[in-house]
């Protein structure tokens, strides 16, 4: 593989490690843009539910890689 | 200055920049220790430079964008990148993966280029410089992004440029004093303050591009960061323990 594709992969390696981490973020943010849309709702409930969301996706995701050692 | 604005964009770069710098001075030390400083420079130059044009092509490109719409894409790009960070964290302060050890990356890069030079002596200063090369843009373009995510929605690149440079200077200004990897770094606490700080800027630039605005505005990052910080805390707390409780119904 040239230098170059392997920088490219890596790179890419920087925001995809694991891919259903990855995923989860992206349909969570995906979720909340959705419902600005749709929903007018005030900037603290938004935000919070946005964090609230990412803390379970990222507790979810440690406990299930923790489980599957 | 504002420094509910500046202080943490300043110190999520100059930490994330110290923990890739880093990594970049243990292969280029690697590289200068087997095959000369010639190559080793050349080649960490080299990636410089490319990371020099990178920033410069992508710098004005940003001023296109519209705000909103580049505070979304970055702070979904942060999410990505910093709750990434956290999870290798988390997973490696409860024991669960091990512990990166720039000692043991120094070691492999010295018995790789070892290999190679007895197996292609014509080509070793090559590869040589590529590997320097290679680690210098791999590791610089993590420092790129940082400094321009946690920077670019709010006008702190110069700031967070400087927090970088700052961390630069100290890892070559330890590293050329030592002249071995800095192995004493802490650095996966690190990578846990820096997972931390971009998770918390990751969900503070989303919900302002989406046009939302967070109560208390730049000191909402701070109240993310502790709450991303406990909840991380908490995830150690408890892998830990459950860890510790198989071990004892197995003895």
């Amino acid at each position: 593989m040239s230098i170059f594709a392997s920088i490219v992969k890596e790179v890419l390696g920087l925001f995809v490690d694991d891919g259903s981490l990855a995923l989860a973020i992206l349909v969570w943010v995906g979720a909340i843009a959705t419902t600005t849309y749709l929903v007018p709702i005030d900037g603290a409930p938004l935000g919070a539910l946005l964090f609230a969301g990412l803390i379970v996706i990222l507790v979810e995701n440690v406990f299930r890689r923790a489980r599957s050692r | 200055m504002n420094w509910a604005h500046t202080l943490p964009a300043v110190s999520a770069a100059f930490l994330g920049s110290f923990v890739e710098v880093v990594e970049a001075f243990t292969i280029v030390l690697a590289v200068g220790t087997v095959q000369g400083w010639r190559p080793a420079l050349l080649g960490a130059a080299a990636g410089l430079g490319l990371l020099a044009g990178l920033v410069a092509v992508l710098g004005p490109l940003f001023g296109l964008v519209p705000l909103h719409a580049l505070q979304l894409v970055v702070g979904a790009l942060l999410l990505l990148f910093g709750m990434r960070w956290l999870r290798k964290a988390i997973l490696r302060s409860a024991g669960i993966i091990g512990l990166h050890d720039e000692a043991k990356a120094f070691d492999a890069e010295t018995a790789t280029l070892q290999g190679e030079r007895t197996a292609r002596a014509a080509a070793a200063d090559w590869l040589a410089m590529a590997a320097a090369f290679k680690a210098v843009v791999l590791e610089g373009i993590e420092v790129v992004f940082i400094v321009l995510a946690v920077g670019a929605g709010n006008g702190q690149i110069v700031p967070a440029s400087l927090g970088a440079l700052a961390a630069a200077g100290l890892v070559l200004i330890i590293g050329l004093a030592i002249h071995k990897p800095l192995a004493q770094v802490p650095e996966n606490a690190l990578k846990f303050v820096v997972g931390i700080m971009l998770s918390a800027f990751g969900t503070f630039w989303v919900l302002e591009g989406l046009g939302g605005s967070w109560p208390g505005a730049d000191i909402a990052i701070l109240a993310l960061a502790l709450g991303f910080a406990a909840v991380a805390w908490g995830a150690v707390r408890l892998l830990q323990r459950r860890a510790s409780a198989s071990t004892e119904m197995r003895a």
